[in-house]
């Protein structure tokens, strides 16, 4: 500890009391001369000049585009089983997950001449606020039916506020087929693998 | 020819077609040299620059300058509006004047200029001075802490390096033993087997260098960018210019720019002579290498704190101008006698 406070900082600070001169400078240290500095400037445009002749390192963005994870969370969507039936059963699970509050779920109940999605319930309005979503995916991970999902699009800008309040109609639209058969191959029932070896899962999760 | 050239109302219609013609050309090459430094930057920073507007983006000008000319006018409250409004039109008058006595080779004897007179060198600084006024005065009118001093550090820039700029080519005009540009151009040696013109840099070749470094700050390029300083004072005296207003200032750096890179390949690489090289072509070629070696000055070098300019320009390079000067005199008298 004394050996830290007794060494002289390596930089020293560069406030001086009125008064004071410069400190001296270190002995033997040789002032480049012009000729250094010279080759200095020139070594300086030597490096441009390189980077002149290799080639840009810049995507051009509308027709090339950076590659997304494939867990990149975008725009939303609202999943259909292969029957066509929906699957949100209007639990307003996503709505409470959700930290800002940008979705509104209103359900109403299933009948046998009306049937929308296999459980007692559906969603009959579905809304998400897109202008406060911050994309966080609580929703795709609260959701008990895999209903929602967050998919790759991401260029989302538009030309008034009131598009971007995206209806179950906008949410319905079918997901890019690649993202639905990396989905279709995790089982409904089962979203989350328990990582956990089998006799150790009642002790932690129950 | 000649018998138009004299009757004064055909010298004056030969004269209003020059003007017209090199109004255009240089408006175009200025169009075409602001693309270039944006490629030329752009690939230095390995991006590709302005690729979007017409092949290469090449049009990518037309649609800038049609953005700005719709651009409101706007003048800032409590300004002397006046002064803020003539302020630009005197750099870019300014600009365009000194192209009257440059004189192009279009062919093997056959050069374009609108007048060819007898002090042409110091005509075209004369008129590269007036751009101080044009800065001073936009700083002075726009009523504004940082466009004062965009105008002040430019004033103190310009005169301190005119000198050097000046002297710089002082060698060059008693080795000819004139200043006019046709004839410095047209300077030929007799060596030996070898008769015809050569490029005055072999005989002056501080002169060039101090040339070329003074041009720069002449016309407030970076590394000499300090009137304009973005990171300092915002945008120095083109703070409060916009629209139209904004781009006479633009314009004139960039005729400036072509005109310091057509000086030097006028004064120092034998202007439109190239050995077999058709002689348009040879002048656009050297102004162009010009023009890249100051955009490549600009992408590479960080501008220069204020006193190091000063300390540049007062203590390095005019001393170095003036024994430039004494020293070429010197070797002058002993060899011709």
């Amino acid at each position: 500890m004394t050996d830290e406070q007794d060494s002289k900082p390596e930089h020293p600070t560069p406030m001086r009391r009125p008064g004071e001169r410069l400190p001296a400078k270190p002995e033997g240290g040789k002032t480049p001369g012009v000729m250094a500095d010279v080759a200095a400037l020139a070594g300086g445009l030597k490096t441009t000049l390189s980077e002149f002749f290799r080639p840009p390192v810049t995507l051009e963005y509308p027709e090339d585009k950076s590659p997304r994870s494939e867990r990149y969370r975008g725009r939303h969507y609202l999943r259909r089983y292969d029957n066509g039936l929906e699957r949100c059963i209007g639990c307003e699970l996503c709505a409470a997950a959700c930290p800002v509050g940008c979705i509104l779920v209103i359900a109403a109940e299933n009948t046998d001449e009306k049937r929308v999605s296999p459980g007692e319930r559906y969603a009959k309005t579905y809304e998400i606020n897109m202008l406060r979503c911050i994309f966080c995916g609580y929703c795709e991970d609260a959701c008990p039916v895999q209903a929602i999902v967050l998919g790759p699009e991401y260029e989302l800008s538009d030309t008034s506020r009131e598009k971007f309040i995206y209806t179950k109609e906008k949410l319905l639209e079918p997901l890019p087929p690649d993202v639905e058969a990396r989905l279709a191959s995790k089982p409904a029932s089962a979203p989350h693998p328990n990582p956990l070896p089998e006799g150790e899962r009642g002790k932690t999760l129950s | 020819m000649n018998q138009i050239y004299n009757d004064p109302i055909g010298h004056w219609i030969i004269v209003t077609i020059a003007i017209t013609a090199l109004l255009f050309t240089v408006l175009t090459a200025t169009a075409y040299t602001v693309w270039f430094e944006r490629v030329a930057l752009g690939r230095i920073q390995r991006r590709p620059g302005p690729n979007r507007v017409g092949p290469f983006g090449l049009l990518q000008l037309a649609a800038d300058g049609v953005k700005l000319a719709f651009k409101e006018s706007f003048v800032p409250a409590a300004t002397d509006k006046t002064l803020f409004v003539i302020a630009p039109t005197i750099a870019v008058a300014a600009a365009f004047l000194a192209w009257a006595v440059i004189p192009i080779g279009l062919w093997y004897n056959v050069q374009y200029w609108i007048a060819d007179i007898n002090i042409g060198v110091l005509l075209v600084f004369a008129f590269s001075s007036l751009n101080v006024y044009a800065i001073v005065i936009g700083g002075y009118a726009s009523n504004n802490k940082y466009s004062l001093l965009g105008g002040l550090r430019s004033a103190a820039q310009l005169i301190s390096y005119e000198m050097s700029l000046g002297l710089a080519l002082v060698p060059t005009f008693m080795i000819v033993g004139s200043l006019r540009l046709r004839d410095i151009v047209e300077y030929t040696v007799h060596w030996g087997w070898y008769n015809g013109p050569i490029p005055l840099i072999l005989l002056t070749p501080i002169g060039f260098v101090i040339y070329l470094i003074s041009a720069v700050a002449e016309t407030n390029r970076a590394p000499f960018d300090l009137p304009e300083a973005e990171q300092e004072l915002i945008g120095g005296f083109l703070t409060e210019y916009s629209g139209l207003k904004f781009v006479m200032y633009y314009l004139a750096e960039y005729v400036n720019m072509i005109t310091v890179s057509a000086l030097a390949a006028l004064l120092f690489f034998g202007g439109w002579y190239l050995w077999f090289v058709p002689p348009v072509l040879a002048f656009f070629i050297k102004v162009v290498l010009f023009l890249f070696l100051y955009i490549w000055l600009r992408g590479t070098f960080p501008r220069l704190r204020y006193d190091m300019l000063m300390r540049l320009g007062w203590k390095v390079l005019l001393p170095l101008a003036i024994a430039n000067v004494i020293v070429t005199g010197i070797i002058l008298v002993t060899t011709l006698g």
